[in-house]
């Protein structure tokens, strides 16, 4: 028989502010375990929250760009569920009034533009971090995490293959980091994906029964699971057998997804309006301004660049793949004024070293002025091009200035013409058989005899000198 | 000068005046709680060193003249559900038995820097539920008018304290007429100020929708200083109101002419007794000699006002009181064989009888299923019964009641029936679900000598009305 | 009593609730709350039709804080009380049902 696959999708993001959803306790990451809390993000007895308006003006631009009604009248509510990451034992989250409802996202596919719908958006607080202890067999709560602020994204069942998925994800993490709203980085942690899936027999119109996949780290684990789970479930069709409704775990190492085994618990989450919360009304006014804020999305930007910069349509679409990356573009060509080289620079060395030291483009942390300044050695011929690389993979590493690093590792082109003039008779004179080749007319030895020069000059010569002087001489 | 014997305002102006010292006057409070406490049981926690020492350091304060308020040097009690940093919390509870606060409740605080010097905790219902201080954890409180008697709860400690002259005056807070109703059968004032006037924060929840710091004093001058130190905005508490009336001490003696006071014959029916129900009537003649218009009228839906409070409050009860897991503080069970095993029973050691009632409705009444019938059918009482309120406030200035049907039960009474206990609130509960007001001050006693307690009830943010009027109660009764 | 309280709900509510009772408790519990139940019950002859849910009694709306950081390291308090602990973090019984 042949099925179609139904997903559906639950991603939840970590917003970029500053502290915390209810609390002013950092976001940051790593510090000792604990220290980024208070009586508020621990649960104490006696503490209550405050909402940080930032999370709000996230979670709307977000809503915004995804075409979402926002809703003008919205509460908090407390899921009610006992485990130790949630210090209070409930979640303050939204169920019955979400911020964000009915919206749309629009992937490209193979059959054209596909709408992908957002069922809701919602705020709510992420949960403390739990760590086995294998030597004493006991669990380890450290409540850095617990309060920073998350939106939940929930898709309508839209979305017929893993390249869907991925589509849409990529699309969705785009216009958040456009928005600035989060880094979206699945590895991290700072966007999760669970993944709902059912199959149906093709052309039916009744879903079938689903189950929920988490522990999603990769959008290559999430193509892989999509596929495991859609076949673990046609082989259950096919043999006459029942899908369960439950939640599974995948294993990416392992290539397989686990049931996760039903806590000691009832599934009974008794939300209620949050008492210790008030209602947030949403103005029109603050709509409108959040409107008129948002950015630049990446289809403008890659029309905008075609009409501004003078670099091929490749480039631009690498390039705004990345928020950060277009932001360095667009800084860096503003400074040096040369678009083009900045692209090089971007669609060369940087998209290298990002693939073998296997980072994202968001984490790249040259800042403008420094390649800017990069640019600007090699073109006043400071730096020759190779010693150029090599700066730039120390900038690449640490944001050095490459001024003054060139200047204190004496990386400068030697420009004085005797010591170069010099080098070139010695080169010549200890390689008498190509010079001869040379003026046999094997101009290959040329290329020899330059290579030499650029060794006795420590590669600080400018090649195009090089070139020039021995020419000369021969 | 017999010390014990003034008002909080008046030790104070003794105190600025020179005639005595702040740790004079905590050394008073703590020998006639070396005297009596054994007896009464106010307290969960007395901090003597500290108390002293904290005396000392207000006394210098005063004299340097950086302290003048009318609280400077006064010794107070705080009710055990309100933090205090470093003196440990326990809601009187086996659960909190060994917890200490990081930090001290925003209303506390606000005493604190007014000059108040704090004595010790006052003992409670467990996580204030009861009406009695019966179910505290560390056993009964008992009535200084007649210790064979509950001195009514949950802020019974707080009460008691205050008639035994244990402290100066007290904190309690109010969810259902935990403040009302003790200060009425210990012969003290007690007030729950509207809902978000004063803050919550380190307030240790039982229904957050409902909770309210309050006073309980010796007398309505006493009930509006202190009401006026803790009265202020707290940005960490998002149900707190920013308000400029703040000012209640000017509300005392303002006249009384024209004050139109409603007095629901739905409080005044079957189930009051006689003698509670003609001491509150001598009271209102004693306004409308004063000049105030007095009038009965319907309230209406009296009667499903408890109902519908039960079921917010032990819903908001069951949520709030998850957090006493044996993780993070207060009690753990050991011998246990892992997490789940943990929870139950370290909270089935932890907490009373009452609280698992409460907690168990609470989770009930939130289940699935459940949800439509009973907590959202609740609030949409409490909706109709505000309305109902705010049709009563459009004819009259405040209402005038009981606080309780009858005078304070026999120790032991009450446990057995905690039905019969629920319906002795049914004169208190009105106004928490409504947000409103609500003083009560003595109003004369009954046969057995127990106080009788009035309750005066007003409109959203209006305390001075209710100040004007209990202060001309109190100084027409004299 | 107009309410049936079952067995079953009582062993239902109870694990939301995370208490162990013992048989006698259990009994206990399911009388009180039956009775109570019933009384709750009176809010049904009250006509709500049209009636919005009231969980706020003033229109206070719109209350933030900035996102400003003003907490410094707090492991020492969030940790002050901890039954157990290890390393810094609140040590849990191993998590198995």
């Amino acid at each position: 028989m042949e099925y179609e696959t139904v997903i559906g999708l639950e991603v939840h993001v970590e917003l970029a502010t500053r502290t915390k959803i209810f609390c002013g306790c950092s976001t940051a990451f790593g510090g000792r375990p604990n220290a980024h809390t208070c009586p508020v993000c621990t649960g104490m007895p006696g503490s209550l929250p405050v909402l940080n308006r930032q999370v709000l003006e996230y979670a709307v631009s977000v809503g915004l760009a995804m075409n979402c009604d926002i809703t003008r009248y919205c509460k908090f509510d407390r899921k009610n569920y006992f485990y130790p990451d949630n210090p209070q034992n409930y979640q303050i989250s939204q169920l019955y009034l979400p911020i964000c409802r009915e919206g749309y996202v629009e992937i490209d596919t193979s059959e054209g533009r596909k709408k992908i719908g957002i069922h809701e958006i919602h705020m709510e607080e992420d949960a403390g971090k739990l760590i086995h202890d294998p030597w004493e067999d006991c669990s380890l709560v450290d409540y850095n995490r617990s309060g920073v602020p998350l939106i939940e994204i929930v898709t309508e069942p839209d979305m017929r293959s893993a390249r869907e998925v991925i589509a849409f994800l990529d699309k969705l993490r785009l216009l958040i980091q456009y928005l600035g709203a989060s880094d979206c980085k699945l590895q991290e942690g700072s966007m999760r994906v669970d993944v709902n899936l059912s199959l149906r027999e093709k052309g039916a119109m009744a879903y079938g029964t689903r189950t929920e996949m988490k522990n999603l780290n990769s959008f290559h684990a999430i193509s892989r699971a999509i596929e495991g789970e859609r076949e673990r479930q046609a082989g259950l069709l096919e043999k006459g057998k029942t899908v369960v409704q439950e939640t599974r775990r995948w294993d990416d190492a392992e290539g397989l997804s686990h049931a996760m085994r039903s806590k000691e618990d009832a599934q009974d989450y008794r939300y209620f309006p949050d008492p210790d919360l008030v209602p947030v009304r949403i103005s029109q006014e603050y709509l409108e301004s959040l409107q008129a804020r948002q950015p630049e999305f990446r289809t403008e930007k890659m029309a905008r660049y075609k009409k501004e910069y003078d670099i091929p349509d490749y480039d631009i679409e690498i390039i705004t793949g990345s928020k950060h990356m277009a932001d360095l573009f667009e800084a860096t060509s503003a400074l040096c004024g040369q678009p083009k080289k900045v692209s090089n620079w971007l669609m060369g060395e940087t998209l290298r070293l990002l693939r073998e030291q296997e980072m994202d483009p968001q984490d790249i942390r040259v800042s403008p002025g420094h390649l800017a300044a990069l640019i600007d050695l090699v073109e006043k011929k400071e730096i020759n091009g190779n010693v150029a690389k090599t700066v730039y993979e120390v900038m690449f590493e640490r944001d050095v200035d490459p001024r003054q690093y060139v200047e204190e590792q004496g990386l400068k082109t030697v420009k004085d013409e005797g010591a170069l003039r010099r080098a070139v008779e010695e080169v010549m004179a200890q390689n008498p058989q190509s010079v001869a080749d040379y003026r046999g007319g094997k101009e290959k030895a040329l290329g020899f005899l330059v290579g030499q020069t650029m060794k006795a000059m420590k590669g600080k010569a400018d090649p195009a000198s090089v070139n020039k002087q021995l020419r000369e001489l021969l | 000068m017999e010390l014990l014997s003034l008002s909080a305002v008046e030790l104070s102006a003794a105190i600025k005046e020179g005639k005595t010292t702040a740790p004079k006057a905590m050394e008073a409070v703590l020998s006639r709680i070396d005297r009596t406490e054994g007896e009464y049981h106010c307290y969960v926690t007395i901090d003597r060193e500290g108390a002293m020492d904290r005396a000392v350091q207000v006394q210098r304060r005063i004299e340097a003249g950086v302290l003048s308020g009318p609280l400077a040097g006064v010794p107070m009690a705080v009710k055990d559900n309100l933090c205090t940093e470093g003196i440990r919390t326990t809601c009187a509870s086996l659960m909190l038995d060994n917890f200490v606060p990081a930090f001290t409740a925003e209303a506390v605080r606000n005493l604190e820097r007014a000059g108040a010097v704090l004595i010790g905790k006052t003992n409670m219902d467990e996580f204030a539920m009861g009406s009695t201080t019966e179910t505290s954890y560390y056993g009964p409180t008992r009535n200084p008018h007649d210790s064979g008697h509950v001195p009514g709860g949950s802020s019974g400690g707080s009460a008691a304290a205050v008639a035994a002259g244990e402290c100066f005056f007290a904190l309690g807070s109010d969810t259902g007429g935990s403040i009302r109703q003790p200060a009425g059968h210990c012969g003290v004032v007690g007030m729950k100020p509207t809902y978000g006037r004063v803050s919550r924060y380190g307030l240790i929840a039982y229904g957050s929708s409902l909770d309210q710091v309050g006073p309980l004093t010796k007398n309505v001058e006493d009930c509006a200083a202190v009401l006026e130190a803790i009265a202020a905005h707290d940005p960490r508490d998002s149900t707190s109101v920013r308000r400029e009336d703040n000012r209640f001490t000017d509300a005392l003696g303002e006249d009384t002419a024209g004050l139109r006071i409603g007095i629901p014959r739905d409080y005044l029916g079957e189930g009051l007794d006689e003698e509670v129900k003609a001491a509150v009537l001598r009271a209102a003649e004693m306004l409308g000699d004063r000049g105030a218009v007095l009038e009965e009228f319907d309230l209406g839906l009296v009667q499903y006002a408890i109902p519908a409070y039960y079921t917010i409050a032990s819903a908001e009860a069951s949520s709030n009181l998850e957090r006493f897991d044996g993780i993070k503080y207060g009690h753990r069970a050991q011998g246990v064989r892992g997490l789940h095993d943990m929870y139950k029973k370290t909270r089935s050691q932890g907490f009373g009888p009452e609280v698992k009632r409460r907690i168990m409705l609470g989770a009930f009444v939130l289940s699935s299923g459940y949800y439509d019938a009973y907590y959202l059918k609740a609030l949409k009482v409490k909706a109709l019964i505000k309305k109902a309120f705010d049709r009563a406030f459009a004819r009259y200035d405040l209402l005038l009641g009981p606080v309780a049907p009858t005078t304070a039960p026999k120790l032991g009474e009450s446990l057995s029936d905690p039905m019969k206990m629920y319906l002795g609130d049914i004169y208190t509960v009105s106004a928490n679900l409504a947000g409103l007001p609500a003083v009560c001050l003595p109003c004369g006693s009954g046969a057995g000598g127990l106080p009788i307690g009035l309750q005066l009830v007003g409109d959203c943010f209006q305390e001075k009305k209710l100040l004007t009027a209990a202060y001309a109660c109190e100084q027409a009764a004299k | 009593m107009a309410n049936k309280i079952t067995e079953e709900i009582i062993e239902y509510v109870s694990i939301l609730a995370k208490l162990e009772l013992t048989g006698e408790e259990k009994e206990q519990a399911r009388r009180d709350m039956s009775n109570m139940l019933d009384y709750i019950d009176l809010m049904g002859e009250l006509d709500t039709t049209g009636i919005e849910p009231m969980t706020h009694v003033f229109p206070v709306q719109n209350v933030f804080r900035e996102d400003v950081e003003t907490n410094g390291n707090g492991s020492q308090q969030t940790l002050q009380n901890a039954p157990e602990q290890k390393d810094n973090m609140f040590k849990v019984p191993r998590i198995f049902d």
